[in-house]
Order: structure tokens, then C-alpha cells, then sequence
């Protein structure tokens, strides 16, 4: 640790902390535009200058370290202050000179309100400007569907050239020209080739770079803010959904350094307007062949009849990817009380069930966890699409010093290198036999991570795949005190949640494959959209979109999307998160666990809740771990692994492919949203380019 | 700076590959750099691509290059972009950058850059039968002969309007022409009638410690003490250190304007300055070639030393450098510029001077 005295106030920093930090340790707030702590510095805005007593020269704090100060004459700890005449003169001097090539049309721009420039020309500037000369103009630049620019505005901090290049990994963004003529742009203004683009218009502290889909749609203080989780993959990452109304405007990442750090994808994102588009709005009811819009008491009405008379070993219930905890655990009761076994969340047809502990089925290593490992091995999965931030953790330990990665399925572009093993079970069975040599860097690893992706469990005989490398993960030593490193990466917000919940076959019980070619009679399906349900089956499909799920549907009971509702929702660590309601479900739609527990009251077995609180307090009784919030409670992952091995099973041929086929596209919200249908468009196109 | 943009579409190549000479080069420049640090070579590699492209960047030699160096495109066009050497669009056969910096400009550059603007109009567009093109620079370290342009990589010295047209006029009928100073004198030995560096003496070695001498005679009075112990460790005589080192500007041998001037000749030897205006003894200039097979400049330094403190020794200011007005510098309260920390620095604020 080392001294410095910021102000007046000394206090005890670690040497390899930047002034900057150590003034924020003191107290102190320095004005910064470049800097940004997830990047590396680069020290060109000079918005961060203080004085070192010592120094001749104000110098930039965010690229001097307290090691580097010297000590006073008499051995002093080293003395900055932030405050000085000086300080403010130099800042003054700065702001001058970043405004001088800065347009001042701010009632036009969209950054308006939420600018760190206005901001701090507010609190550091002066209020005049000396310069009388033409202000350079720059032409804007096309960056992709989710970028707009405008490059008169820029201030080169290379904010989003420094996180394109080191976070998102993809060399996109650079800067061309030099001096007064320098210009922010991708090459040939190609559109931005990443899933974590959009958060480039986060990062720019000015309005040069701002979101297209939502430009000029609201003012930031029009809106109100609800702290919320995303539920578009199974990292939950954490985010800031803001509605005018009853309408969501935006959303924006939240700062969790266990789940996202402060990114988000462009999925989690953007799919704003698919909030409001496709919505079932009202229920539906088929007759003779064509859906049309009914009451409530209707719709219920034609699944009481329906139901009566069919015996439960013919009723089954499908969940899909994006219901909350609470409907869950709603459906679960009524088909208990109804005697239904043919029960399924998993609508890919996964290999992992609560059956073997908790441990089984979840990414035990936890996602901050990525950074304490040292060798990683990847089955069957595609990160950078299936959960683009745990990608981007993977590549942030890659970057500190590129331990062993290898994976075993597609060989795709993760923005970092690792070995490729090969494409299927065969690989992994050599691996575990030993017949492979990236078996001594696992081995010779003090925390392996055995990372097993959707791409291998929902192969033929996934529980074998799982089986295998489990005993990889025994072999290795993988699990053990003070580590785990077996860890399953899912793809659907809902699945760890309903394994939580036992949401799979009761005994005799169906698979929701099974279910889904016509083994029941009755189907209720909850928000699965991904399973192709054979003609036959009579379904209820209750959900949000006009998408696949209600296209097959005879009955549609229109629910609430997770920006409508309060819901609790676990990622794939086992994180216990919940959503809150930043706008109402359209029209007749209601919250899902309230049409559940009405139509309970229909098909005469009343669920024992009237209010989400009394739900939740019989979910909290029943499963205690879903009461801590934000927190992962530990499953005992030693005896998971060890009752996964024991399965043993041949594995099939047949390679690994990653089940999320277009990132875009991968749920109906999703698949509702223009942007994200225009995304999807134009990385097929660089796909093509690619491939070329 | 001149403003620059990208070669349109339609002039840009399909296609760019460098020849086995040049890939060769560009492995041996890479092969420099530790592995996975190929990005180094980048303007080594950029140059010799444009060479090869005709003198300038085609998009395709950018993307050749990217791929050769395992860079992303856009990084090597952050580096084509910023040097401005490097040039993005066509260039003449003859590519003329003209020097506009101070000295040039002092001897007459305007009237060049009159004479490239009457001919060839605008600067970066190439003329119409694809000789020329010319482009306005900054200083090329040329300022004893200015003013002076740089045709592709000759320098073209001493011009003045009639010579630098007679150049052109050659350069276009595709006579032949001589690099360097137009003017007839050799290098940038001195242009008229040599006026400095005459006196005998500063070459017959009686100068060489002559300023000590001056020293001993002045400080004479300090006779006792740390002076007088001082000078009598000085050499009583004063020798050259090694007479017989052959500088060349003691040496009868060497023809020096000096040695000219001395034996009262004209300053410029005049065979030199008839060959200089015999076109039959001139060697042609070189158009520019593709795939030039020069071998690199090599050198074993890669770098020049520089002075460690170039401040070092100089006085310490006694006055604050941002006093407040009004405040006579020594009395200012503030003193913003961290002297006061400086332990060795004494400030004095009554010592005003007077």
C-alpha cells in the first residue's frame, strides 16, 4: 500500500492504483471523458488533470500512478490536489478547447440530458468561448442498425475503438486521419460486426455516437426507471428497463460485476420494440379451423370442457424459455392437482434433470468465476452467441495472460484463440480415455473449467455426453474443495429455474418431445415456442406473442412479458434474480400466474394463492433457496458430478452444433423486433461475406 | 495538411498481390519482429506495397497488407491514413512534392509552386497524360539548397522558375535529367563568392586552443587559490590533438570552395558546373518503377541517441513562471509551477532587483 495525500487528506492506496483512483479513494471527483475503468487508458481527453506538488506541469491522473509520484523532500507521502487554481484553470483550458470543435445544438440531440460533456461543461467550463473561427465538420459515418452517429460531435476519447477492440474482440472501429482530421469510423464504414455493438453508444460520453432504433423517441428524463433482469439468454444479466407510460422506451445495462459487468447484448437490448409488436392482446379461441378473439370466461370455458373427461395420463404441459419462477411453479400445482405427470421445461430436449442434484445442471464455476480459471475446456457450445458475456469474461481471462482453451464442437470465431479439438462425442470420449494431449494442460491445471454447452446435451444420447464429461471433470480433479469447475452453460432464462422447481416427467410422465408428436391429448403449453407441436394434441398455449406456440394454438390466453410483470428469474449460476414491472401487459393480457391461478378456479382445482406475495410465500416455504435474492446458493456439485458419471451410456455420432442458430432470432420477443429482424439480415450477410 | 480522401471506386485495382521480390521483402522486414508482433512492420511493408502499386495505396494493397501482417484492415488504414507519405490516391509517373515550408518559401517557392499550378493545376490531381502529379509539403530537410521539390525519390535542388520549367520540359519529352541542385553549384557548397571561413589560420591548426590562451590572459590576476591551482594543471602548450587526423578541410588535396577562394579561384569549380548544365553527361532520371528491386536500406541502429536530461544544466528560474498581474514576479504568492517544492530552489522574495 502506498500513502498519497489528496487534498489535504491522506490516505493509503495500493501502488498500482492511478491518481485518479486514488483521489475517488479520497473523496475526490475528477471529470474524465476517456478514462472508463473496464478499458485501458488512454489518457487523450486531459478532462482528468490535477497537480502533483512537484510536477511542473498539471498532469493527467488517470495515466499517472501513485507509484510513479515521488516522495516530498523529507520522505512526505506524495501530495496531489484536485482542487487547486490551478486544476480548475486547466480544466477550464480543456473544456475551452473540447468545445471548440463541439456543435453546440444540444436541444437536438439525443444525448441531451444524459451527456457527460454538458454535464461537466456545466460544472467545469466557462461559460464563454473565445474561438471565432469555423467549428470542423465531419461527415457521419454508418455503423449498423443499432448505431447512429453523428461525427461533428465526436471528442476522439476512443472510448468505443478501445471496446470494440478489447472487449467486444472484434477490430472494427478505428481511427483514421490524424489530427484536427481525425475520424472515428469502421473500415469502408462497414457495419459494426458484433453482438455487444450497441454498447459502444453507452460508452460515448458525447452524443456522436447514439442508439438509431430509439433515436429521437424520448428525452432521459422523461422516463421512469425499473431495476430489472434480462431474460433473452440464461446469463440474467442485469438491467434498467425505462418506460414512458406504458410504453418501455430503452434498456439499459445495470453494473454487476458477478453477471455482466456493465454490458449487455444487443438482444437485451434492442428488442425493445418487440415489446410492442405481434402482442396477443386479448385471448383466442379456434373455430372451424380459424382463431378467433373471445372473452376470458370463453376461453376458459372451452378448456374446462375440453379437459373434462381426459384422463391425466393424456393432459401434458410444456414450459418454455422465457416464463418466471412464479407461473412455473403456478403450473406445476395445477397440473399436480389435476394428477398430470407429462410435465416438461425442457422443450430442446436437454440432458439435465434435477434428478441428479443441483449441481447437475448448473454453471457451477459462476460467471465472475471464468476469471480464476486456468484452463478451460468448451463441449459442445457457441458463447459468443448461446451467452455473449460469459463470452466476453472468457476473452477478459484470455486477455490477462491466455491460459489453455480448447473446445470440442463448431469451430467458430469466440474473439479469442483457443485449440480445437475436434467436432463431437468421439473427441470427448478420446479425451477421457486419455488419448488426447490437451488432457495434461487440464490435468496440470490447478482450476480446470469444463465448460458443457447445449450443443452436446441436446444430442442423441445427451445424458452419456454429460456422463463423460463429468468423468472428465472427476479425472481432472475439476470439483473439489474451494473450486468447481463443472459447469453447464444454458441458453433459456426459465430452464434452471424450472429444474429447480422438478419442472420435468413426473414417474411414467412424458418428455415434452414425447408430448409435443401427439403422446397427450391435451396440451397447455407455457410460452414454448421453440418445439414443433404435431397436429393431433389439443393446445392451450399461453403467452405473449403471435409466434410459433400460437400459431398451433386452439386456445390462447395472452400473458405478460418480463418487462410486465414482477418474476423471479435464476441464471445459469443458480443466481436467484428478480424482474420488476416497468409497464402493463396490452389490452386483456394479464400477469401469467393470475390467468393460472383463474383458470384454476375453472377447471375446479383452485390453486392456494390469491396475491403473488401469498404465492410466493408457499414457493419460499417449499424451495427456501428462492427467497435469497441476487445470491447463488452453493449445490453440492462433488456428488452431482459423481451421480452424473456413474450414468455411463454410449454417445452418439453425431457432431455437436450449437443450438442457437441465428443470435438474433432466438425467442418471440425477439423474433417480433424489427431491429433485431434487420440485425439478423445483416449478419447473415456477413456471414456470406465471410465465408467467401 | 492537405486534405485527403480515398481513391473513388471505379480507379481502384480488383486486385493486389505483391510480387515474390516484394513478399520476400515484406517476410524478411516481419522476420525483425518477435512472432506475433508482424504488426511492426507495417510501414515498411505499406511502403513497399505502394511502390509496387504505382506510388500510391490502392484499397486492395491495404487489405493484401492487413492479411499479410495478421492485422484487421482497419488498423493498417489507421496507419496509411495517418502518415501522409503515404498516398491514397494515383499519382503521376512523376510525383513532385514541393517544398512550401519557411526557407523554401523565403527563396522563392511561391514562384515554383506558380509554375506547378500553371502547368499542372491543382495540387493531387494527375495531369491528363498521367506524367504529373504534384502535392505541397512540409520541410524535406532540404533548406541549403531551397528552393527545392522532391520528384519521386530524387530531390531536386536550386530551382528557379526558368530551370525548374526546363526540368519539366525534360522530364515530359523524357530527356534525361540530374538529381540535385539546378543551379550548376555541387551539393550546397556556397553559392557565390566565399565571404566566411577565409582567414588562412582556421586551417593551419593555430586555432586549436586559441580560446584558452585568451582564458589564461584574462584570468591572469587570480593568482592564488582554487583558480590558480586550476590553471596550472592547464597545458602550457597547446598542441593539436592529432595533427596528422587529416580533416579534410586542412588537406590541400581536397577541392573546398575554402581552398578555391584561398588560391583565388572562382568559389565553383567550373568543370563541376559545366557538367552540371551538359545534358550528355547527366544521368536520366529514373521513372518510377514497379517492383523496384533496390535492396532495403539497412542499418544496425535502430535507433539515434538522444540526450538523456536535455534540460539538464540549466539554470533554475528564480521567479514563478504564472505570477498574478500586477505582482512583481518575485513577490507573487502563488506559485502554481511546483518550484516551491524543490528542495534545492531558495526563493528570496525581498531580493527584489532593482
Amino acid at each position: 500500500m502506498a500513502k498519497i495525500i489528496v487534498d489535504g487528506v491522506e490516505v493509503d492506496v495500493p501502488p498500482e492504483y492511478t491518481l485518479l483512483q486514488a483521489a475517488e479513494a479520497a473523496g475526490a471527483e475528477i471529470p474524465r471523458f476517456c478514462f472508463h475503468e473496464r478499458l485501458s487508458i488512454a489518457g487523450n481527453c486531459r478532462m482528468c488533470l490535477v497537480e502533483v506538488k512537484g510536477a511542473p506541469k498539471p498532469v493527467a491522473s488517470c495515466a499517472w500512478g501513485v507509484r510513479d509520484c515521488r516522495p516530498g523532500p523529507n520522505g512526505e507521502p506524495p501530495q496531489i490536489s484536485t482542487k487547486s487554481p490551478t486544476v480548475k484553470k486547466a480544466r477550464e483550458g480543456v473544456m475551452e478547447f473540447l468545445l471548440i470543435n463541439h456543435p453546440l445544438d444540444c436541444p437536438i440531440c439525443d444525448q441531451g440530458g444524459q451527456c457527460d460533456l454538458q454535464d461537466q461543461a456545466m460544472a467545469y467550463g466557462v461559460d464563454t468561448s473565445r474561438f471565432q473561427e469555423n467549428k470542423r465538420a465531419v461527415p457521419d459515418k454508418y455503423l449498423g442498425p443499432l448505431v447512429r452517429t453523428s461525427m461533428n460531435r465526436c471528442i476522439h476519447c476512443t472510448r468505443c475503438v478501445r471496446f470494440t477492440t478489447e472487449v467486444a474482440g472484434v477490430e472494427d472501429l478505428g481511427a483514421i486521419w490524424r489530427g484536427e482530421d481525425m475520424e472515428i469510423t469502421s473500415y469502408l464504414e462497414k457495419a459494426l460486426g458484433s453482438e455487444l455493438q450497441a454498447n459502444v453508444a453507452d460508452l460515448c460520453p458525447v452524443g456522436a455516437l447514439t442508439h438509431k432504433p430509439e433515436a429521437f423517441h424520448y428525452r432521459p428524463w422523461e422516463l421512469s426507471k425499473t431495476d430489472s433482469v434480462d431474460v433473452m439468454d440464461a446469463v440474467g444479466s442485469s438491467i434498467r428497463v425505462d418506460s414512458r407510460g406504458r410504453e418501455v422506451m430503452r434498456i439499459l445495462p445495470r453494473v454487476n460485476e458477478d453477471v455482466n459487468e456493465e454490458w449487455i447484448t444487443d438482444k437485451a437490448r434492442q428488442i425493445v420494440d418487440g415489446l410492442r409488436l405481434q402482442r396477443l392482446d386479448r385471448p383466442f379461441v379456434r373455430e372451424n379451423g380459424r382463431l378467433r378473439p373471445a372473452t376470458w370466461q370463453e376461453a376458459f370455458a372451452v378448456i374446462a370442457n375440453r379437459l373434462k373427461g381426459t384422463s391425466p395420463d393424456r393432459i401434458g404441459a410444456i414450459a418454455g424459455d422465457l416464463p418466471a419462477v412464479e407461473e412455473l411453479y403456478a403450473l406445476k400445482l395445477l397440473m399436480q392437482s389435476l394428477g398430470v405427470a407429462n410435465i416438461d421445461a425442457r422443450q430442446d430436449g436437454t440432458a439435465l434433470s434435477p434428478a441428479y442434484g443441483r449441481g447437475s445442471y448448473l454453471f457451477n464455476s459462476t460467471i465472475a468465476g471464468i476469471e480464476d480459471a486456468d484452463a478451460i475446456l468448451i463441449i459442445g457450445s457457441n458463447p459468443r452467441i448461446e451467452a455473449s458475456l460469459v463470452n466476453v469474461r472468457i476473452r477478459k481471462r484470455w486477455r490477462v495472460a491466455p491460459p489453455p482453451i480448447a473446445m470440442i464442437g463448431e469451430n467458430a470465431d469466440l474473439t479469442y484463440s483457443y485449440d480445437y479439438l475436434g467436432a463431437g462425442p468421439e473427441t470427448l470420449a478420446d479425451l477421457v480415455a486419455g488419448r488426447h494431449s490437451f488432457l495434461e494442460k487440464l490435468q496440470g491445471a490447478q482450476r480446470p473449467l469444463i465448460i458443457v454447452g447445449q450443443g452436446a446435451l441436446t444430442c442423441q444420447d445427451g445424458f452419456a455426453l454429460l456422463s463423460l464429461a463429468a468423468q472428465l471433470a472427476q479425472s481432472i480433479g475439476a470439483v473439489k474443495d474451494g473450486w468447481n469447475g463443472f459447469s453447464v452453460l444454458h441458453t433459456a432464462a426459465a430452464r434452471v429455474g424450472a429444474l429447480d422447481l422438478g419442472l420435468v416427467p413426473g414417474e411414467g410422465g412424458l418428455t415434452a418431445q414425447a408430448m409435443a408428436q401427439g403422446g397427450v391429448d391435451v396440451l397447455f403449453n407455457l410460452g414454448a415456442d421453440e418445439i414443433d407441436i404435431a397436429p393431433g394434441p389439443f393446445v392451450i398455449y399461453q403467452g405473449t406473442h403471435g409466434d410459433r406456440g400460437a400459431h398451433r394454438a386452439d386456445v390462447i390466453l395472452p400473458g405478460a412479458t418480463y418487462t410486465e410483470k414482477s418474476g423471479t428469474y435464476v441464471n445459469m449460476e443458480g443466481r436467484v434474480q428478480m424482474a420488476n414491472r416497468a409497464a402493463f401487459a396490452p389490452g386483456e393480457a394479464r400477469e401469467d400466474w393470475a390467468i393460472l391461478r383463474a383458470l384454476s378456479d375453472v377447471l375446479g382445482h383452485r390453486l392456494p394463492f390469491d396475491s403473488l406475495n401469498a404465492l410466493r410465500q408457499k414457493l419460499y416455504a417449499e424451495h427456501p433457496h428462492f427467497a435469497a435474492l441476487d445470491r447463488v446458493s452453493p449445490a453440492d456439485a462433488a456428488s452431482a458430478v459423481q451421480a452424473l458419471a456413474g450414468i455411463g451410456g454410449n454417445p452418439g455420432r453425431d457432431s455437436f452444433a450449437s443450438p442457437v442458430k441465428d443470435f438474433y432470432l432466438t425467442n418471440p420477443i425477439a423474433r417480433a423486433s424489427g431491429v433485431m429482424a434487420e440485425c439478423s439480415a445483416l449478419a447473415r450477410e456477413l456471414r456470406l461475406e465471410a465465408a467467401e | 495538411m492537405a486534405v485527403r480522401k480515398l481513391a473513388p471506386k471505379e480507379i481502384q485495382p480488383k486486385s493486389f498481390a505483391f510480387t515474390p521480390e516484394n513478399e520476400a521483402f515484406a517476410d524478411q522486414q516481419i522476420a525483425k519482429y518477435p512472432p506475433g508482433r508482424e504488426a511492426s512492420a507495417i510501414i515498411a511493408v505499406l511502403g513497399k506495397a505502394q511502390d509496387q502499386a504505382g506510388g500510391w495505396l490502392p484499397r486492395k494493397a491495404i487489405e493484401t497488407v492487413a492479411a499479410k501482417l495478421n492485422m484487421a484492415p482497419i488498423r493498417v488504414m489507421e496507419v496509411a491514413t495517418f502518415y501522409t507519405m503515404f498516398n491514397l490516391e494515383p499519382v503521376g509517373k512523376y510525383f513532385i512534392q514541393f517544398c512550401g515550408t519557411t526557407p523554401c518559401m523565403l527563396r522563392g517557392a511561391g514562384d515554383i509552386k506558380k509554375v506547378l499550378e500553371s502547368r499542372f493545376g491543382e495540387q493531387n490531381h494527375v495531369s491528363a497524360d498521367g506524367l504529373f502529379s504534384w502535392l505541397e509539403v512540409e520541410c524535406l530537410g532540404a533548406c541549403c539548397n531551397a528552393p527545392m521539390v522532391q520528384i519521386n525519390d530524387d530531390y531536386y535542388e536550386d530551382l528557379t522558375t526558368e530551370n525548374f520549367e526546363k526540368l519539366l520540359d525534360d522530364l515530359a519529352a523524357d530527356r534525361p535529367v540530374k538529381p540535385g541542385p539546378q543551379s550548376g553549384r555541387r551539393s550546397s557548397e556556397p553559392f557565390e563568392a566565399v565571404s566566411t571561413l577565409q582567414d588562412p589560420s582556421l586551417f593551419d591548426g593555430s586555432m586549436i586552443g586559441a580560446w584558452r590562451k585568451r582564458f589564461e590572459e584574462q584570468a591572469k590576476p587570480a593568482e592564488t587559490g582554487e583558480v590558480a591551482a586550476e590553471m596550472a594543471s592547464i597545458p602550457k602548450e597547446v598542441k593539436a590533438s592529432k595533427p596528422t587526423a587529416g580533416r579534410a578541410i586542412e588537406s590541400d588535396a581536397a577541392d573546398t570552395p575554402a581552398k578555391r577562394a584561398k588560391e583565388g579561384e572562382t568559389p565553383i569549380n567550373p568543370v563541376d558546373r559545366k557538367e552540371a548544365s551538359d545534358p550528355s553527361t547527366a544521368t536520366k532520371i529514373e521513372p518510377r518503377q514497379e517492383a523496384t528491386d533496390k535492396p532495403a536500406p539497412q542499418s544496425s541502429k535502430s535507433y539515434v541517441a538522444t540526450p538523456s536530461k536535455p534540460g539538464e544544466g540549466k539554470p533554475v528560474p528564480t521567479s514563478p513562471t504564472t505570477p498574478e498581474a500586477g505582482t512583481p514576479p518575485a513577490q507573487a504568492e502563488t506559485r502554481r509551477d511546483g518550484s516551491e517544492s524543490k528542495p534545492d530552489v531558495v526563493i528570496d522574495k525581498d531580493n527584489t532587483p532593482s
